[in-house]
């Protein structure tokens, strides 16, 4: 592949994924009000579209028409920063993302004089062989987008969000990492597509590590500040948390960054744990291309699905317990988990 | 080319974080400068093909470290510092010092500048080599580290939990009675 294909290629394919994952991110927040409308006996959005289907796209224009307040007493050079900084880790650490197998484009002859193809390339932005870490190290960067816009808001409930959000996110991103080795030491690769490929015939990782996949699971609520674990932005004792002094499009950033990372959460337990894109494939060759993809946007919207269940059915957590489950219950946890697999490996090796 | 491109874009960010570091007077930016600095020698690594070691910079320093410093400096809510003239002793012993380590250092590269050089990436980047070398041909030394952190984490813990505190946990637990002072306090876990 020459280097201007590979370039014409990775644009198309980062502007694809950013907007699937931006509309994927507008309609998890209908997802969300729908499923807890109906949770709670109420019908949620109607009045926009056909369901309220509409509903993401009117809410966005609002919160451009919005007027974007700025109040004196910010710090405004890192005010300003916060926000971008949230949203761009959010949708970069989706780059490492697979999303299926490869896709085989023909040779496609436009004209006389210009031809396309033949293209082999995977359905992911880019393979590198240290996904799993890429992604890692990309979500502990968006710490700073939450604390920075809790500091330099310069009000009390802001400050105490944006100080309980990095020690949560923290202390979980411990256990989280932790959660992960298990599959790893199955796998013996960081990168997310081999992982995948390890888990052919339903040798999901889900039966081989189920420890490791609810303390995965649990950690990822806390990363992404989701009830039981939104003490961050606890609305009855603090307002909205870091982001109260957040208001139009700024405030949409944050909320756009949260369920961007919950995307990518839910992305990640997919290929971890659930065998990503596989399922049964069948028919032509392009239904071969494509039902894997399907496979696996089913199964990340199970796991929002999920996310929305949890946020509507247990009540938030105390501070001091939240810390105590992490540090006490969740960590010893993983760690023990970690030491049973590598001695299950090196006994069976 | 690209590379050489690259590395100069990375290495002058990097440099520039350095200064701005230093020039800054309020800790937070001080501190986000600092994370520029981390994050950019993470792409110089990533330009050396060690992507391992790139991807550990930015989790490990960019991530944890610079993380709780900036909560630390948020939580102790650090104003602007005060600027001193500087000691006599720094201006005596360290600008002379700076000045024959950067002679030193350039004086070795270009002495050395047609020793054997390697190729971008053929040295061992990859996880399974840093492994092999951590867990194989350098355990001894990596086991020491490891405990030589595991002492520095005890030394925190001691200086940390004052004589007082420990004093009234035993006393607790004796008779069994939560001193009401200690309910909810945030200090104790």
């Amino acid at each position: 592949m020459s280097i201007t294909t590979f370039v014409i290629i990775s644009i198309i394919k980062s502007v694809a994924v950013i907007f699937i994952l931006l509309t994927a991110v507008a309609y998890s927040v209908w997802l969300e009000r729908k499923v807890s409308a109906h949770i709670q006996n109420r019908w949620g959005p109607t009045r926009v579209g056909p369901f309220g289907l509409l509903q993401p796209l009117a809410d966005g224009i609002k919160f451009i028409f919005k007027e974007d307040l700025t109040q004196p007493h910010v710090y405004k050079p890192l005010y300003i920063l916060a926000p971008i900084l949230a949203v761009v880790f959010a949708i970069t650490s989706i780059s490492v993302v697979p999303f299926g197998n490869l896709m085989e484009i023909p040779e496609i002859n436009v004209g006389h004089w210009f031809t396309i193809g033949p293209i082999e390339t995977p359905f992911q932005i880019t393979d590198l062989n240290i996904g799993l870490l890429v992604i890692l190290g990309i979500t502990s960067m968006g710490v700073y987008g939450v604390a920075l816009a809790g500091w330099s808001s310069n009000s009390k409930y802001s400050l105490l969000g944006g100080l309980r959000a990095s020690a949560q996110m923290i202390s979980y991103e411990v256990s989280l990492g932790l959660s992960l080795v298990g599959v790893l030491i199955l796998t013996g690769s960081f990168s997310l597509r081999d992982i995948v490929m390890a888990q052919q015939h339903l040798h999901w990782n889900i039966f081989l590590q189920p420890v490791a996949f609810f303390t995965y699971l649990i950690s990822a609520y806390a990363e992404t500040n989701r009830t039981p674990f939104d003490l961050p932005e606890a609305e009855s004792e603090l307002v909205a948390g870091y982001h109260t002094e957040y208001s139009a499009m700024k405030f949409a950033m944050f909320f756009m960054a949260e369920y961007a990372n919950m995307v990518t959460v839910a992305c990640l337990a997919t290929l971890l744990f659930f065998g990503g894109w596989m399922g049964p494939v069948l028919g032509p060759p392009l239904l071969r291309m494509v039902l894997p993809i399907v496979w696996f946007c089913l199964k990340v919207f199970f796991f929002m699905f999920l996310y929305v269940w949890v946020r509507w059915t247990l009540p938030r957590f105390r501070y001091d317990q939240l810390m105590a489950f992490g540090w006490k219950v969740l960590l010893p946890v993983a760690m023990a988990n970690v030491v049973v697999t590598a001695l299950i490996v090196a006994w069976r090796a | 080319m690209l590379h050489l491109i690259l590395f100069l874009f990375f290495g002058s960010i990097c440099v520039a974080g350095a200064v701005n570091l230093l020039v800054q007077r309020h800790p937070i930016d001080s501190a986000l400068s600092l994370v520029v600095v981390m994050a950019s020698l993470a792409a110089e690594y990533l330009l050396l093909g060690a992507e391992f070691v790139a991807a550990i910079q930015v989790i490990v320093y960019a991530g944890a470290i610079m993380v709780l410093f900036v909560f630390v400096i948020m939580l102790l809510n650090a104003g602007v510092e005060e600027r001193s003239k500087g000691s006599r002793v720094a201006i005596l012993l360290g600008i002379p010092g700076v000045v024959i380590g950067a002679v030193l250092v350039a004086w070795t590269l270009l002495h050395r500048a047609n020793a054997e050089t390697v190729a971008i990436g053929a040295l061992p980047g990859y996880p399974r080599d840093i492994a092999w070398l951590l867990f194989h041909d350098f355990l001894l030394p990596f086991e020491v580290t490891s405990i030589l952190i595991l002492i520095a984490i005890l030394g925190a813990v001691v200086l940390a939990s004052r004589p007082e505190a420990v004093a009234r946990r035993h006393h607790e637990t004796e008779t069994a009675k939560p001193a009401p002072e200690l309910v909810g306090a945030g200090k104790e876990r």
